[in-house]
């Protein structure tokens, strides 16, 4: 049977992709959290990647197949699950599982969601054109000055609100997520899962601290320009 | 003690089903669960309504046949127990329960709380078999086998098929007892030789028979009566790996 047909195969690209994706955000949080150095670090960081060039490109098209594989066998894998049970129960308990695991789907087309805003926001500069193509072309030293677009969009009490909605939504999905995906790929065993459960929720708070620590530092007044 | 029941009627797979309420008086808290419907159906006989169609057999909690879905858990509240090996004392007087027939797409409803599970016995046929040495009877220690492995075997072999985990499964998939059935073959030197075959076949047969995927909720090890654990699914996804690469 075709790899990307059967039930586990399907599962394993759900897997290896979600890996994928964790690294990528543990990435970008890291690299975001530059910010705290100021605008010599944030500013750094981005001229570092921008001078990548082409990698960068490669970067992105690889980042975009990951999301596009998670998405497409995530919606059908949940179709499919729907299908299997028409008629539900009146009344139907479940003793185990979490509010994480049962919303998948939406929190996974909530971050969706929020990652084409986040484009929009910060790379393409659309939606909100007077902090970033105003401010954006260069700092005192000549680079991209996205310190003062961070800082300038956080300030605004709605952009700082979508974040931290959407990294809620983050969090819930990484809380079954990370355990899920090595359960699939067959690493834990009766003794390993429960560590690796609790693993994976405490990786997802650190991960939601860490990127909700930008917008509530610039709100609080902390980082400022 | 007096309980009232909602308990689900549905004529046949192609009829509709709907909830019906029923009292169960001055039922013994040491009857089992299948015994209080047996009183319950002597009353329905009594004032001539059809009695209430389930599934049972050994009533010994062995052999998987019985089962229906109580108060939204598959074999009702007590864990690791068969609805046969259920006790009315697990209820209070006055308790409302309500019960159904393990609701899922492969599982059509034939009458009432029974379904048919015809559908892994399909899963079975398509890779629960291995290769067998004919011919004179061999040595009787000719194939050794750890303590261990033989173990881990039993332990996934206590799977009784009564399809409990499909019914507490959030996407009505069978893959605990899929895995249990693969896992079992997997780590005994008779189960080598379709090893490959048999995961991909056996997986494949469930998809077709209109299972879910599993997405590790594990509301199946919770409500399996035997505890068969996921521990097997985990295995038949190496196993899957393993067979990829061949």
């Amino acid at each position: 049977m075709q790899m990307l047909q059967s039930s586990i195969g399907r599962k394993l690209v759900m897997a290896l992709t979600g890996l994928c994706l964790v690294g990528f955000v543990l990435v970008h949080l890291l690299g975001n959290s530059s910010v705290f150095i100021g605008a010599d670090g944030i500013n750094a960081y981005a001229e570092h990647l921008h001078a990548l060039g082409p990698v960068v490109w490669i970067f992105r098209i690889v980042l975009l197949s990951l999301f596009g594989l998670h998405i497409f066998f995530g919606i059908q894998l949940t179709l499919e699950n729907r299908a299997a049970r028409p008629i539900d129960y009146n009344q139907k308990k479940n003793i185990r599982t979490s509010f994480g695991a049962e919303t998948m789907i939406y929190t996974g087309l909530a971050i969706l969601a929020f990652a084409v805003y986040h484009l929009f926001h910060f790379t393409v500069h659309a939606t909100n054109p007077e902090i970033s193509v105003g401010v954006l072309p260069l700092d005192a030293v000549g680079r991209h000055d996205v310190f003062t677009m961070m800082v300038l969009s956080f300030q605004k009490f709605f952009i700082s609100a979508v974040y931290v909605g959407a990294m809620v939504t983050l969090l819930l999905h990484l809380s079954h997520g990370v355990q899920s995906l090595f359960q699939t790929l067959g690493v834990l065993g009766s003794k390993t899962l429960p560590v690796m459960e609790k693993i994976a929720r405490a990786a997802a708070i650190v991960i939601f601290v860490g990127f909700i620590s930008i917008p509530v530092s610039i709100l609080l007044g902390l980082i400022n320009l | 003690m007096d309980l009232t029941l909602y308990v689900w009627r549905q004529n046949g797979p192609e009829e509709k089903g709907k909830l019906e309420q029923y009292a169960a008086k001055n039922v013994s808290p040491d009857s089992s669960f299948l015994e209080m419907l047996d009183e319950v159906n002597n009353d329905l006989i009594e004032n001539g309504i059809d009695p209430i169609e389930f599934d049972n057999d050994c009533r010994e909690g062995i052999c998987g046949t019985c089962g229906c879905v109580v108060n939204g858990i598959p074999h009702g509240p007590q864990e690791k127990t068969t609805a046969c090996q259920l006790h009315m004392r697990q209820f209070s007087d006055g308790d409302s329960l309500t019960l159904e027939p393990w609701r899922a797409k492969a599982f059509p409803v034939v009458k009432d709380l029974v379904v048919d599970r015809t559908a892994l016995d399909n899963i079975i046929e398509s890779g629960g078999y291995t290769s067998a040495y004919t011919g004179e009877v061999g040595e009787a220690n000719q194939t050794l086998i750890s303590k261990p492995d033989s173990d881990y075997a039993m332990d996934a072999a206590e799977c009784i098929g009564c399809g409990a985990c499909v019914a507490a499964c959030p996407n009505g998939s069978a893959m605990l007892f899929t895995s249990a059935k693969i896992a079992q073959m997997a780590v005994l030197p008779q189960g080598e030789i379709e090893a490959a075959e048999r995961v991909q076949n056996m997986t494949e047969a469930m998809l077709n028979a209109g299972f879910g995927n599993c997405t590790n909720h594990y509301e199946c090890e919770a409500a399996c009566p035997k505890g068969v654990s996921v521990k097997f699914i985990a295995k038949t996804n190496r196993e899957f790996v393993k067979a990829l690469a061949k």
